[in-house]
């Protein structure tokens, strides 16, 4: 299929030359094998999607071009012309201009100051700085993307701050620009803002090359679409003669259960209570705005929304990790202090578990051997102990058994836990959160970096878990995660839960929800 | 205390303030940059010697400043290898240039010249002498001004007039030029310097480099301006007193100035004051007025008087993420 | 969260260099590496020796020989080693918290302080060994009130730890030079420092224990200190690797998020940390004030704090390690004494500088040798997996 599908793009897109035309683009990252010979080209004046799943190689990919990382074999054509891009310098130099996913800004710099980083035009910064002020206001006009010079970019919101690494690419003269998921971070109706730019520069005759692993966005904007799994090309197609259905399929490579089969929730009592719990950080921002909501025993509640609305800090509240400034919460009908003090170890003495949103950063010490990631949270269990020390045959013995139960491979209790792949590690995270058949579970981005196969196991673990009576939150940015685990939806925009919905709410209902629009 | 006397402790102020001002402006570039540099000291150390060891060999004041320079800058390069290239601990680096100076400056020394780690006395030409500004003398008798004029301004080595010109030069190179802006970002957000197509080990190199330079200026001040030949130890904590006042300065070239003249004023007073006793307070231990820039920026760190928060890339190797 | 993240090392750095230095039998990594590194500081050392005009080949055979080759130079290596393990362990044991305590100076200097006015106390009264116990306790108690407040600051207000043990260092300084001539020396003494102990106040020399394996130690000072030494270095290992609180130290030395996400308080494990690391600095005072010069004296730690940084480093904070490094340490400082008295070009100064570069090869390029070695590791052991690419599961 790839063969067939490849040649079509040729033979449609011979008329125009391609803006980018790779050919046998091979990286490895030590023994992980990013891309695997990968043939990719880009119709000038087009939008050309890239989707396929965390990890499938897209950004590695993009950043090869952008000469971010360097190919270990393979060639890059720019219209044309073999270039040898070894830095992001050739790149910009060659036309190619890239917004990544964690933006490229100098917070402290403003707007001006970092669109001229790299191309100040002169030793000293007033020779370039009245010329660059124009050009930036004509780009500005021409596109639609206005934003003020002299605004300190860490001030400005996401949307605007993203507007500027656009306005950077362009005004270093990209002819093809690459973004890299840049919608994580925005609304619905931002991204959809984002879109009417994309459209609108390709009308002008840009080349727009957009990565990301949502299908919706990839059928809303784009020309073509190519799809990645492992490492690898999958395919190239027009995006009118495809169907997400047919996305999904190349993108997992067998048919995905969209649905997962389970029982309607038999709720029981009232396990987790909130109420008017409110955070106001150090600077003064609000993160969460009189939060109130409970969860019972027996089901699953989804707490949707844009990545950075208040999720986090909603979890780290309630797991004992941080203060709130005002609000009340009842676990299991006894009052918990969130106000003045922050202890995670009170919230699991009363059988609160926590599985973070990001292993890497809080669930898991790596650098520690797997069996003392099996005991973190719980490592003054008496269990644990041998008088004064720590019982550590014990603990081996304990991390074992659970290693064998939740499948995680290798079942070696002494390896350091950096060594596990990304699923082997969440479940190390999920066998220490779930094994002590906890009252509350808290779950953020149940499977975020995990593949395919493990997901399917640790939706059904979260499925079993809640059957036998545990009362469960779930924190994802994966809407259609959040529909088919959840029992109740609710939608969080700007620290405030602003609505509640049925599993069966539709994406483009909890989509507008979350933008801020309330009932 | 009289006119004079003030004038005269001001006075001592400027001579002992300038080798802070350099080292401090020294680590602002290097720090700016994102390459933490607790090893000032050291450098600054290096220079002196090689400056009092050159001086004394070939008895010209310039050679042994070029000296100094290059001593410096040496050891900044080891610093910039282990921090830029090797990605190793800054703050170790740092601690090793230290006591890598102060071995090999005594041990030299040592070797060299027999006297017990000391560069012999320096002749006159050896060394970078008093410049009578003109005017001076005829201004002198006026009151009031013809003292600030002939004692503060006038009569200062050529290394304290280059030390004063060096914080607007300073002011100018960070915030003016092409050089300063990428130099600012560096330590802010290496990841975007790289993604604008500037090379970021390059661009700390030549920070660390400017670092070495000032380093070795400010060590050529304290043994060919200040004294007359290199003595073991010769910085006693001032490379520490800079990195102080840095902090204090929140990593800001004008700050920078006030800081040092600061921390020289204590030290001024401090020498001024040793067994003199003061109205209703006695006599103050001159200890007490020598740990006061130490007592001060930890005052500062802890918060209590406004935040000092450092280049936000400090301190960490960059390495593009993955 | 609570307090500030304390760590120098953030964690995604940890896991980055863990990564980079992939996966290597524990003789390479804790054996041969520690040795190229010092193999390196030494070759240096020895060109520097050369560039003066000496002969550096003759130079070790002296350095060696003064250190090991007679009796009273190993009593006086051992001695030298004694206080190179106190400090050593102080370093270490932060190390462990992910803090860089340089404070080692400092607080074995007010160390010195509350192990002399133990002794200046007790002396007149009690035999040696009621003393004792009073002047550990005094020594561990100032040496960890002077790292309290840095830790303090680092863990409830963020000011760099790093910035604030120098600050102290030279605050140590101030002070200790203002209480001993204002206040600790007696009336009339020419020297700032106080009366000599009593008997007392003096710990046993251990001649004695050598002499009955036939070495005569000579004048050498070595002392029971040696032995606090030891059980401090056997207890620092329990504490780290087999108590709940060193696996909670562990963790917020590796990853402080984590350690907040599991209940464990970073400000509580930061302050624990860096009392343990002061009162073991502190504990150094021992040796010299009651051991060897039985009075306190401006300036008596000379150095010695540093040195653990060295030494720490060397021993990658493992107590075996460090028992082998301050040995190490002890022999060149044993060794460079005797050397600078055979060939008078070279210096005692010497010692700083291979201290030098021992912390800059063992702790700021350690990466330097890793990939060589690891390189030349896969070849020898054949083309099968590569350590540090062997993802496992998948």
């Amino acid at each position: 299929m790839q063969g067939e599908d490849l040649k079509g793009e040729h033979t449609e897109a011979a008329d125009r030359p391609p803006a980018i035309d790779l050919t046998g683009i091979d990286k490895s990252f030590g023994a992980v094998h990013a891309n695997r010979a990968i043939d990719l080209r880009v119709a000038k004046g087009t939008i050309h999607g890239i989707v396929g799943e965390n990890g499938a190689g897209k950004s590695t990919l993009m950043s090869i071009l952008y000469g971010y990382y360097q190919a270990d074999s393979g060639e890059i054509r720019v219209d044309g012309r073999v270039v040898d891009i070894q830095s992001p310098d050739d790149a910009i130099a060659a036309g190619i201009g890239m917004v990544f996913q964690h933006f490229m800004l100098v917070e402290p710099f403003t707007v001006l100051e970092n669109v001229m980083l790299g191309v100040e035009g002169g030793m000293r910064l007033a020779q370039g700085a009245a010329q660059a002020r124009r050009e930036l206001q004509r780009l500005e006009r021409d596109y639609a993307l206005e934003v003020d010079p002299d605004a300190v970019v860490g001030d400005l919101p996401v949307g605007l701050q993203q507007r500027v690494e656009i306005l950077k690419a362009l005004y270093r003269g990209a002819e093809t620009l690459i973004l890299d998921e840049p919608t994580g971070v925005l609304t619905p109706a931002e991204a959809d803002h984002l879109f009417r730019i994309l459209r609108q520069l390709r009308d002008q005759g840009k080349t727009v090359i957009l990565i990301t692993h949502k299908l919706r966005e990839i059928m809303a904007v784009t020309d073509t679409v190519s799809v990645m799994r492992r490492g690898e090309m999958t395919a190239t197609v027009k995006t009118a003669g495809t169907s997400p259905e047919q996305l999904a399929e190349l993108m997992v490579g067998r048919r995905v259960l969209l649905r997962l089969d389970k029982a309607p929730a038999r709720t029981g009592d009232p396990m987790l209570e909130l109420n008017g719990v409110s955070l106001t950080d150090e600077r003064g921002v609000t993160m969460l705005d009189d939060v109130s909501f409970t969860l019972q025993a027996g089901e699953i509640v989804g707490i949707a929304g844009v990545a950075g609305n208040g999720q986090s800090e909603l979890l780290e509240v309630i797991s004992g990790i941080r203060r709130a400034s005002a609000g009340t919460m009842r676990i299991d009908g006894r009052p918990v202090d969130i106000l003045h003090s922050a202890d995670a170890a009170r919230q699991r003495r009363i059988r609160l578990a926590h599985v973070p949103e990001d292993r890497h950063r809080m669930g898991l010490v790596t650098a520690f051997e797997a069996n003392e990631n099996t005991i973190l949270g719980y490592h003054d269990d008496p269990a644990f102990a041998n008088g004064l020390l720590l019982d550590r045959a014990g603990i081996r013995g304990h991390a074992v058994e659970r290693m064998e139960q939740y499948d995680v491979r290798p079942p070696d209790s002494r390896l350091k836990t950096e060594n596990f792949s990304g699923g082997n590690q969440q479940k190390i995270v999920l066998a220490r959160e779930m094994e002590r058949a906890p009252k509350v579970l808290l779950v953020g981005q149940p499977t975020r970096g995990v593949d395919i196969g493990a997901i399917e196991f640790i939706h059904r673990q979260l499925i079993a878990m809640r059957d036998a009576g545990a009362a469960i939150l779930v924190v994802s940015v994966e809407l259609d995660e959040i529909r088919s685990l959840s029992d109740r939806i609710l939608v969080m925009c700007d620290g405030r839960i602003i609505g509640e919905r049925g599993p069966e709410a539709s994406e483009q209902e909890l989509g507008l929800l979350m933008t801020g629009i309330a009932e | 205390m009289d006119f004079l006397d003030v004038i005269l402790v001001l006075d001592s102020t400027v001579r002992l303030s300038i080798p802070l001002i350099l080292a401090a402006l020294a680590g602002l570039f290097s720090e700016r940059s994102g390459v933490f540099d607790i090893g000032l000291e050291g450098k600054m150390l290096a220079g002196a010697f090689a400056a009092g060891a050159v001086g004394a060999v070939t008895a010209s004041a310039w050679l042994g400043l070029g000296a100094a320079i290059l001593a410096s800058i040496a050891l900044a390069l080891v610093h910039g290898f282990a921090s830029i290239t090797q990605r190793g601990n800054q703050i170790v680096s740092g601690v090793a240039i230290n006591f890598l100076a102060a071995g090999l400056t005594a041990f030299l020394g040592f070797a060299w010249f027999h006297r017990g780690g000391q560069t012999p006395q320096l002749p006159a030409s050896g060394r970078f002498q008093g410049l009578v500004l003109p005017g001076a003398e005829t201004v002198r008798d006026v009151p009031i001004l013809g003292p600030i004029y002939s004692e503060l301004i006038s009569e200062h080595n050529l290394i304290v007039y280059l030390g004063f010109l060096a914080v607007p030069l300073t002011w100018w190179i960070v915030y003016r030029t092409r050089f300063g802006l990428r130099l600012r970002a560096v330590g802010e957000n290496p990841a975007a310097v790289d993604t604008a197509g500037i090379s970021v080990t390059w661009l700390r190199y030549q920070a660390v480099v400017i670092c070495g330079l000032l380093c070795g200026v400010a060590g050529a001040y304290l043994s060919i301006a200040q004294s007359a030949g290199f003595v073991r130890d010769m910085t006693a904590g001032k490379g520490f007193i800079a990195l102080a006042a840095l902090i204090f300065a929140k990593w800001r070239p004008w700050p920078v100035l006030g800081a040092c003249l600061l921390f020289g004023l204590l030290d001024a007073i401090a020498i001024r004051l040793q067994g003199v006793a003061l109205p209703g307070i006695g006599e103050v231990p001159v200890q007490f007025m020598q740990a006061l820039p130490y007592v001060l920026t930890v005052v500062l760190l802890a918060g209590f008087i406004g935040k000092a928060i450092p280049p936000r890339a400090g301190g960490v190797p960059y390495v593009k993420e993955r | 969260m609570t307090g500030t993240t304390p760590a120098p090392q953030t964690p995604t750095k940890a896991r980055r260099s863990a990564r980079r230095r992939g996966r290597l039998p524990a003789w390479i990594d804790f054996g041969l590496i520690p040795l190229l590194n010092l193999a390196a500081a030494l070759l240096v050392a020895g060109l520097v020796v050369l560039f003066i005009g000496e002969n550096p080949l003759d130079a070790v055979q002296i350095l060696v020989w003064g250190a090991l080759g007679y009796g009273e130079g190993i009593g006086f290596t051992l001695f030298y080693a004694t206080n190179f393990m106190m400090t050593g362990l102080a370093v270490a044991v932060a190390f462990h918290a992910g803090l860089f305590n340089i404070g080692g100076e400092g607080q074995a200097y007010v160390g010195g302080l509350g192990v002399g006015l133990a002794a200046l106390a007790l002396d007149r009264f009690v035999p040696w060994w009621v003393t004792f116990p009073v002047v550990i306790a005094g020594g561990a108690l100032f040496g960890a009130a002077w790292a309290f407040i840095p830790a303090w600051l680092q863990a409830r207000r963020g000011s760099h730890i790093v910035i604030t043990t120098i600050m102290f260092n030279f605050i140590a300084s101030a002070l200790m030079v203002y209480v001993l001539v204002e206040l600790l020396t007696p009336q009339g003494a020419m020297q700032p420092e106080t009366r000599t102990f009593e008997t007392g106040g003096q710990l046993p020399e251990l001649g004695w224990l050598f002499a009955a394996f036939g070495l005569d130690i000579g004048g050498a000072p070595l002392n029971i200190t040696l032995f606090v030494a030891l059980a401090a270095c056997a207890l620092v290992y329990v504490l780290i690797w087999r108590t709940r609180l060193g696996y909670e130290i562990r963790a917020v030395g590796f990853n402080p998020t984590a350690a907040v996400y599991a209940g464990i308080s970073t400000v509580k494990i930061t302050v624990i940390a860096m009392l343990v690391s002061g009162a073991l600095a502190g504990l150094m005072a021992l040796n010299p004030v009651m051991g060897e010069q039985h009075r306190l004296q401006i300036d008596f730690v000379t150095g010695a704090g540093f040195i653990g940084i060295a030494v720490a480093l060397m021993g990658r904070a493992h107590p075996v390690g460090v028992v082998f490094a301050a040995i190490l340490f002890g022999i060149l400082y044993q060794g460079g004494a005797e050397l600078a008295f055979e060939m008078p070009a070279i210096s005692r100064d010497m010692i700083i500088v291979i201290q030098g570069l021992v912390i800059l090869f063992a702790g700021a390029l350690e990466n330097m040798f890793r990939p060589g070695v690891t390189r030349i590791y896969n070849v020898l052991t054949g083309p099968g997996r590569a350590p540090g690419e062997a993802k496992a599961g998948a």
